[in-house]
């Protein structure tokens, strides 16, 4: 276990130092520093309230952070708001902040992405692309779709996260952030999110996993991070730790 | 990713989707009538006054009933909009009310007939505006914002115009109320194109799939990068500029700018809005579903005048039908 590290190097893809950040008298997390290494799977992990998705969210640039500075690509202060985050090429499963129900599934995977065909001075949408590239995006990824036309509320928790895992990878992202993916999922969608998130580091997209499953940060990531109740406490190599030592780290009891 | 077989049932229900469910299917199923309740509404209502009183299908009552519908059918169009992002807008009717007063003064002041319609749709569109700034940039949830809107609104009118009316003697607007090409006067003419043009906007642009979006789901919109407080800010500006194109058709209508809310235009707003199968919780929406229950509420009062039924009853019967319509909206999936 290495102490940690509190300047971004120059191969950390997103990082933060100092970060804080609360809701009203609720402290999520406080003085976090964070890396995530270009081409690597960051894992980070922490009992459920230790403050990960809010972490991510202010990384991402759905929360302003109340203090500290984030990194990207080494420029301070990245984004002012998660659309600025995706235009520089970071996609984010996040972990309740999903789907539209009331949209279909082609127009959730395109959503703020749309593809328009201009008439003079209209920019009208191309549904029939969409579909079309709906179809082969779910196809990559093997992901079983009776219909891009159908909207989301009907789908299973299971096929709901499939398809915001496919937007956030099938977009060619730099970054893909992934908040819990699993958490809702069978084991052969879990076997098939864990080799998605292979295929990627393969492609050399970076990606941060945020998970409580310690076997599969183990087997997926290259770097775990540690949070607990608010605070970053420690960061490891995965090929060098254990389970029994995540577990420790993770419950404070070590 | 294979979807594991306990997702069968999801994957019959979105094939049956894609293949088209036979037409007993169809009738059996609630949401079916939940969808189409202001068509079905609206053939009923045709069926029902058309034996009871034949005059009420002859050619020139038709056109007389699309001529009224008109007014209404803008303003459910803007209601719409508003709805979409599951706000609400209280103030529609005091700003076709201050519309109608601008468009009367800046005639009066005798800046020309032109100038007088762009005020009052300007000044119609800035209070849609206000709206959207005040419930997004104050955190004040919408029907207190349009609530205190269509109080201060009406005050406004009222301290403008001195609290009478205004004769508009304008040959332009004449025209616009008098005049048809083809079958049908101006008027509806004006209310077809608004349909045309916010279908359009609804369902063929990005603005409309993010105004569903914000609607939908408020947080995960702008988790995605969507701006859901300009959509929002867009939705109420959009619904006072529906406001404003009522105020021109409501002065040409009556002649004179009247320092009065129609209160049954705000209700009938909504009500066409609840008929037409829009969502009151946002994400939902179509254009052709609140303008037909626009029609078919013009339709009620219409009919029920030809058979003579007091107008004291017209209210009564109007609630009736909403209440009616939100019943079967629940079982809209
Ligand atoms: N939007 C919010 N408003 C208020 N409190 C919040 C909000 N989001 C998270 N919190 C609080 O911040 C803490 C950390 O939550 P979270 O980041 O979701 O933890 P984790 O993802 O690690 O389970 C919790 O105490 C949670 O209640
Ligand atoms: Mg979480």
């Amino acid at each position: 276990m290495s102490a940690v590290n509190h300047s971004p190097s120059a191969d950390a893809i997103l990082a933060c130092e100092g970060l804080s950040k609360h809701f009203g008298g609720i402290r999520a997390f406080t003085d976090v520093a964070f890396q995530a290494r270009r081409g690597e799977v960051t894992a980070v992990i922490g009992d459920n309230g230790a403050g990960k998705s809010t972490l991510i969210r202010c990384l991402v640039g759905v929360h302003v952070p109340d203090a500290g500075d984030i990194f990207f690509d080494g420029r301070l202060h990245p984004f002012a708001n998660p659309d600025e985050a995706r235009k520089a090429g970071i996609e984010t499963v996040h972990q309740n902040l999903a789907l539209i129900d009331e949209l279909t599934v082609a127009q959730n995977l395109f959503l703020n992405r749309e593809i328009v065909r201009r008439i003079g001075p209209l920019a009208l949408l191309d549904r029939k692309a969409m579909k079309q590239q709906a179809r082969a995006m779910l196809s990559r990824l093997s992901i079983n779709m009776p219909s891009v036309s159908q909207r989301v509320r009907r789908l299973s928790g299971g096929q709901r996260q499939a398809i915001s895992i496919c937007r956030a990878a099938g977009s060619g992202a730099k970054l893909v952030v992934m908040d819990e993916p699993t958490a809702a999922l069978g084991v052969q969608e879990t076997a098939n999110v864990e080799a998605l998130i292979r295929r990627l580091r393969e492609q050399a997209v970076s990606v941060i996993l945020v998970s409580h499953n310690f076997d599969q940060v183990r087997r997926l990531s290259d770097q775990i991070w540690v949070m607990r109740a608010g605070r970053m406490v420690a960061t490891v190599r995965s090929s060098e730790t254990t389970g029994n030592e995540l577990v420790a780290l993770v419950t404070g009891a070590a | 990713m294979t979807i594991p077989e306990q997702n069968a049932p999801v994957h019959t229900a979105g094939a049956a989707e894609e293949s088209r469910p036979s037409l007993s299917a169809l009738l059996l199923d609630p949401s079916f009538w939940a969808d189409w309740a202001s068509v079905v509404g609206l053939v009923g209502l045709v069926i029902v006054f058309g034996i009871s009183q034949p005059v009420f299908l002859s050619i020139a009552n038709l056109q007389a009933l699309l001529l009224a519908a008109a007014i209404l059918v803008v303003l459910s169009i803007g209601q719409t909009f508003v709805v979409a992002t599951a706000g609400i807008d209280l103030s529609l009717a005091a700003a076709v009310m201050l519309g109608a007063i601008i468009l009367g003064l800046v005639d009066a002041a005798g800046y020309g007939i032109f100038l007088a319609c762009v005020l009052a749709v300007a000044a119609t569109s800035a209070v849609g505006f206000l709206n959207g700034a005040l419930i997004t940039a104050g955190r004040i949830p919408d029907f207190v914002v349009t609530l205190g809107t269509l109080s201060g609104v009406t005050g406004l009118g009222l301290i403008l115009s001195g609290g009478e009316p205004i004769m508009v003697g304008s040959t332009f607007l004449l025209r616009l109320a008098s005049g048809s090409f083809g079958p049908f006067g101006y008027p509806v003419w004006v209310a077809i194109s608004a349909v045309l043009v916010a279908h359009i906007a609804l369902y063929h642009t990005r603005f409309g799939v993010h105004l569903l979006a914000t609607g939908g789901q408020v947080e995960s919109a702008s988790a995605l990068g969507i701006r859901t407080n300009r959509v929002k800010i867009a939705a109420y500006t959009i619904s006072g500029f529906c406001a404003g194109i009522a105020a021109l058709l409501l002065v040409a209508r009556i002649g004179s700018a009247e320092p009065q809310i129609n209160t049954s235009l705000l209700l009938n707003s909504v009500a066409a809005v609840v008929l037409g199968g829009v969502s009151l919780f946002g994400g939902r929406a179509s254009i052709l579903g609140p303008a037909i229950g626009a029609l078919m509420l013009t339709a009620l009062v219409n009919g029920l005048t030809l058979l003579s039924v007091s107008a004291f009853y017209q209210p009564l019967a109007v609630g009736a039908i909403v209440v009616l319509a939100a019943l079967i909206m629940r079982y809209q999936k």
